[in-house]
């Protein structure tokens, strides 16, 4: 087979897959109104597969920030932050970053995936060991895969599974980087992060924790998992992404190693890639004050979530292990979670479809994700609909 | 401990693979495990996971990319479990 030819072969296996689901991805969305509304197709649709945990998305503080970046420092900086993309913004937002987590020093990525890429692959190389949850993001496998060094994956949550291959690794575990989500975003569930720390301290390994979506979520002032648990300074590393909670497009790195800085020197997808542009710096730096402010929002959106996930589960859907801003039902085959999607998006709501093999053990999902710009009212709808469905899908 | 040798793996890999292959096919050590088995991804990390267990042992991801036959992974196993000594 030659390289087109083993396309073709993935795409034929594709199209088996679910002969009419292939408009599912990437669907077109032709205008955006607000952080909850679009036009897909022709319809006014309400969207609930978003990542846009608090709603900011159209922040007027946030909006004009970017709009006065745009006018003083143009629309891109053409250059990495190792030559001519270091602009005083990015420098002000790492500062930022570093007192909100009051850490010692952050790095800004130029996306979420680079900054586990650019972290993970600046901390281990050949001959060390990353530990990793089997959930974990591409973005994880693929800096473990840049690294070189040896990916062993514990079972999603598991601590004595994690417990018995950190044994196994006798005294490799002290090279031995685990990494874990805050938030998992197939299932929406937390990681057990106290029984994480006392592992990683007893066998002497080193922590990363992805907050990409529990950022803004969860935590008095939203840092994330290692706030609401007390356990920030456990952790060694946090990475964190722009992309959900915050609106806008970059990723973060914090530590209160001073050994972090050095990863500007080494790390690949820090270094050979444009820096965020002036709109976004700008945007992000509004949008993570309001976030540290933002506790009403949270509250709002886990009134949201609570109330989705209890009425999926009275109903009788198959959910996540925990209530959380991600909301999924899990279904045994891809054409159920089509024909749910497919339900779902005829009565105006858009959502997430996962497959296998994205979704965990060979399940499918239909996502869930709610936001504090959620009406009630728009909650209800989406609730009910759910309830209406139930029969002809399951 | 039981001194483990590559036949008793191999043994036990032929046995445990039997429920991938289709009734008239014999698993031989020469078995391709991707083309001539029905072993997708999921089914591979999750037999994968299995076999961690069974030989106390932690297989990483990157080795696998140079496995391709049943003999392969055996020996995977066996190189595995003889450091780990
Ligand atoms: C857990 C996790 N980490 C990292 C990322 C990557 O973030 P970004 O979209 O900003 O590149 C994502 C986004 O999907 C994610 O879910």
């Amino acid at each position: 087979m030659n390289l087109l030819e083993k396309l073709d072969a993935a795409a034929a296996a594709r199209k088996a897959q679910l002969p009419t689901g292939l408009s599912a991805f990437g669907i077109p969305i032709e205008e955006i109104y607000s952080p909850t509304e679009a036009k897909i197709g022709e319809r006014r649709i309400l969207l609930l597969g978003t990542n846009n945990y608090l709603g900011l998305s159209f922040a007027p503080e946030c909006r004009e920030a970017a709009h006065e970046a745009i006018d003083k420092e143009g629309t891109g900086t053409t250059g990495s932050r190792m030559a001519n993309g270091n602009y005083s913004g990015h420098r002000a937002l790492e500062m930022e970053f570093a007192e909100f987590y009051q850490c010692r020093s952050c790095i800004v990525f130029t996306t979420g995936y680079q900054a586990n890429l650019g972290t993970i692959s600046g901390l281990i190389g050949a001959g060390d060991v990353a530990l990793i949850d089997g959930d974990s993001h591409a973005s994880i496998y693929d800096g473990c895969i840049l690294s070189g060094a040896d990916i062993i994956r514990f079972r999603h949550n598991d601590m004595a599974d994690l417990e018995k291959r950190l044994r196994r690794l006798g005294e490799r575990s002290k090279n031995t980087l685990i990494i874990i989500e805050g938030i998992y975003s197939m299932l929406g569930d937390q990681a057990p992060l106290a029984e994480i720390v006392n592992l990683k301290n007893a066998y002497g390994s080193t922590l990363l924790l992805d907050e990409a979506h529990s950022l803004g979520v969860l935590g008095e002032t939203g840092q994330g998992l290692a706030e609401k648990t007390k356990l920030s300074s456990e952790v060694d590393f946090i990475t964190g992404t722009f992309s959900k909670s915050l609106c806008g497009i970059g990723g973060y790195c914090v530590s209160n190693h001073p050994q972090l800085d050095q990863l500007r020197y080494v790390s690949h997808p820090y270094i050979f890639t444009a820096s965020p542009s002036p709109a976004t710096i700008a945007a992000t730096r509004v949008a993570l004050r309001l976030l540290r402010n933002g506790s009403k929002l949270r509250e709002q959106l886990w009134k949201n979530a609570q109330q989705l996930y209890s009425h999926l589960k009275m109903v009788g859907y198959q959910v996540g292990p925990e209530p959380g801003p991600v909301v999924a039902t899990i279904l045994d085959n891809p054409q159920q979670a089509l024909a749910l999607w497919n339900g779902l998006l005829e009565n105006n709501i858009y959502v997430n479809l996962i497959l296998p093999p994205a979704a965990p053990e060979g399940k499918s999902l239909v996502r869930c994700s709610v936001n504090a710009a959620h009406t009630a009212e728009q909650i209800e709808y989406v609730c009910q609909t759910f309830s209406k469905l139930y029969p002809s899908i399951i | 401990m039981v001194e483990i040798n590559r036949e008793d793996i191999l043994d036990l890999l032929c046995r445990r693979l039997a429920s991938f292959a289709n009734t008239e096919q014999e698993i031989t050590p020469e078995t391709n495990l991707i083309t001539q088995l029905a072993i997708d991804s999921i089914k591979l990390l999750n037999l994968i996971m299995e076999l961690e267990d069974h030989f106390d042992i932690s297989i990483p991801l990157n080795a696998l990319t140079d496995v391709v036959t049943v003999y392969d992974l055996a020996n995977l196993i066996y190189r595995i479990k003889s450091d780990s000594k």
